[in-house]
């Protein structure tokens, strides 16, 4: 890639929800100020209807696609957003928001609160993806967006997706939600809630009050590896590592790092620790647990104020989302006569599939999109 | 629809009757939808509301590459997520004889669709009789081209067979047209055709 034909991009920030006028949380909770970061990309056309907001995952950030200027580190979702790719640029303006919570640029725990001057630490209000969703709303109003063309994500993305097509049916003309569910299972809560007790049990966490002296990164790297576990697959680990040593040739008969698997692990528990605030971790995983579409109730029910049209994408090899509940999804929508479509696409990447590039999906994106240009446009009319 | 639009001929006398039997501004789910030739016919011609069903993943992509919706799935599940009566027409071309439940799948599809259309291959065109009796072998022809070990086909019916199944379902055949190759065939249509396309009601 040679620098001219590089594109690159800033982090832009937006603040709201200024005290007295602060956003009232699902807790029922305030929170303001309200600082969001955002990214976008390609150009918002002259009667604003091209607009698709991405939705980032647990560990995401505003930064999805090109590059900024003087770092090497390209968007998480390059192979998706750009020209010519599934989001082409070329056509529609891009929009990606950091969620509230996080610790890249948006509002979170790390962030200082105004009333002390100190770091929220554990006084930072519980978070919920419907407050997240809320606060991409004043985003939207403050690009003077009437209506997005899309809004689609991934994993936790696709649960905001969902959020906002019952939340803001006369904002969204179409959903795409890719290897996500409606609620959290089981399962799903007892993985994450062993991920947090890791970080809760860092000695270094200290309440959640560990800002300026040391952090509790064992904790929070053993959270991210116990999450890169259920990203993947049987057969990716397989493929990728197999049983290979590193760097030995024999087995160490110790407890030093002897397979391959061990040290990606450990390398992507520690590099994660660069980037992340731990706190941030507990919030976000605990949003992606107290979501529920349905909230108790019938999901048919829960989609009922929809009126967007939908592309439900998951995987084969996902375990962690498995395709049956973006089935039982499909099913609640079929059964409010919206428009839906639906695949599995055949992947050993596991959850991962929907970061990696999978061709199949690019596929079905561009061309689902495409058609939703020309229902919003005949809509429009 | 405007009428000066270019359009390619149908090249299928079964999509033709299809076509023909669906109203214009119709509501249809084809059932086993393939890449969605049907479908887009029916779109184009008729200005219908069409979605699929579609077990075979390229074939989806297909599909939606053609501006469709479509859902990845197989037909004997695939019914049951729909509210009572929500399509015009329900289509079953080519596909019942595939599934495992053909009574369920029929009398579903009668319930989330105002009418059916069903195309399904005739196992007793004379043909077919004529290797059965002479040859003794189960017939291979070439609109049944598959031999016993590969066949897709899991039921095995006539015209007259299918005529049966509706009246003893209390199925009303609104229309039956049979065919053969490109021809429409008037005399005889359990001998001398290969496919049998039905209009249903119930």
């Amino acid at each position: 890639m040679t620098e001219q034909n590089i594109d690159y991009f800033e982090t832009q920030y937006i603040t709201f929800c200024e005290p007295p006028d602060e956003l009232v949380l699902k807790s029922g909770e305030k929170l303001g100020p309200i600082t969001l970061a955002y990214e976008t990309y390609g150009k918002l056309n002259k009667d604003k209807s091209n607009a698709i907001m991405i939705y980032h995952a647990l560990s995401g950030d505003a930064h999805a696609a090109g590059y900024h200027k003087g770092t090497k580190k390209p968007g998480w979702w390059i192979n998706m957003i750009g020209p010519g790719k599934a989001f082409d640029t070329d056509k529609y303006f891009v929009i990606c928001s950091n969620i509230l919570g996080s610790c890249m640029g948006t509002t979170g725990p790390s962030s200082i609160n105004p009333k002390t001057n100190q770091p929220y630490g554990l006084s930072f209000p519980v978070v919920t993806i419907e407050d997240m969703v809320a606060a991409q709303k004043y985003l939207l109003d403050h690009l003077g967006i009437k209506k997005l063309l899309c809004g689609a994500g991934g994993s936790m993305g696709g649960s905001q997706a969902l959020r906002w097509a019952v939340e803001y049916p006369d904002y969204i003309h179409s959903v795409i939600s890719i290897a996500t569910n409606t609620r959290h299972s089981a399962q799903q809560i007892a993985l994450q809630e062993v991920a947090r007790q890791a970080i809760m049990s860092d000695p270094d966490w200290q309440e959640g009050n560990y800002y300026g002296k040391s952090i509790p990164a064992r904790g929070l790297a053993l959270a991210r590896m116990i999450g890169h576990i259920t990203y993947m697959s049987e057969t990716s680990m397989e493929e990728k590592f197999g049983r290979k040593l590193i760097s030995k040739e024999r087995l160490g008969y110790d407890f030093s790092t002897d397979f391959e698997v061990e040290s990606y692990l450990k390398y992507r528990g520690d590099s994660f620790v660069q980037r992340f605030d731990a706190n941030s971790y507990l919030y976000i995983s605990k949003a992606l647990d107290y979501f529920d579409l349905a909230e108790d109730g019938k999901l048919k029910d829960a989609f009922a104020p929809a009126k967007a049209h939908f592309l439900i994408v998951s995987f084969s090899s996902d375990w962690l989302y498995p395709s049956h509940q973006s089935k039982s999804m499909v099913k609640a929508l079929k059964a409010n006569d919206l428009d839906v479509s639906d695949i599995e696409i055949s992947s050993t990447y596991g959850h991962d599939a929907f970061l990696v590039g999978v061709e199949g999906l690019s596929e079905i994106i561009r061309h689902f999109l495409t058609r939703m240009s020309k229902t919003y446009a005949h809509a429009r009319k | 629809m405007p009428e000066n639009k270019n359009k390619t001929q149908i090249s299928r006398l079964d999509h033709k009757l299809i076509v023909d039997f669906v109203d214009l501004n119709s509501k249809v789910l084809d059932l086993g939808c393939g890449d969605g030739t049907l479908l887009s016919l029916l779109i184009d011609r008729k200005n219908c509301h069409g979605t699929g069903i579609e077990i075979d993943e390229k074939a989806i992509y297909k599909c939606v590459a053609n501006g469709l919706t479509v859902s990845h799935g197989d037909i004997d599940s695939g019914l049951m997520d729909f509210s009572n009566k929500r399509f015009d027409y329900v289509i079953l071309n080519e596909s019942l004889q595939q599934v495992l439940n053909p009574r369920r799948v029929i009398l579903e599809a009668l319930r989330v669709g105002k009418k059916v259309i069903v195309g399904i291959p005739n196992f007793c065109h004379s043909r077919a009789r004529f290797q059965l009796f002479f040859m003794g072998r189960v017939p291979v022809t070439k609109e049944l081209p598959y031999q016993w070990y590969d066949t897709p086909n899991l039921r095995f019916l006539s015209l007259k067979d299918f005529r049966c199944f509706c009246r003893e379902n209390g199925i009303t055949i609104l229309k039956e047209i049979g065919i053969m190759g490109m021809k429409k065939v008037f005399f005889w249509p359990n001998l001398f055709s290969n496919v049998g396309i039905y209009l249903l009601e119930k």
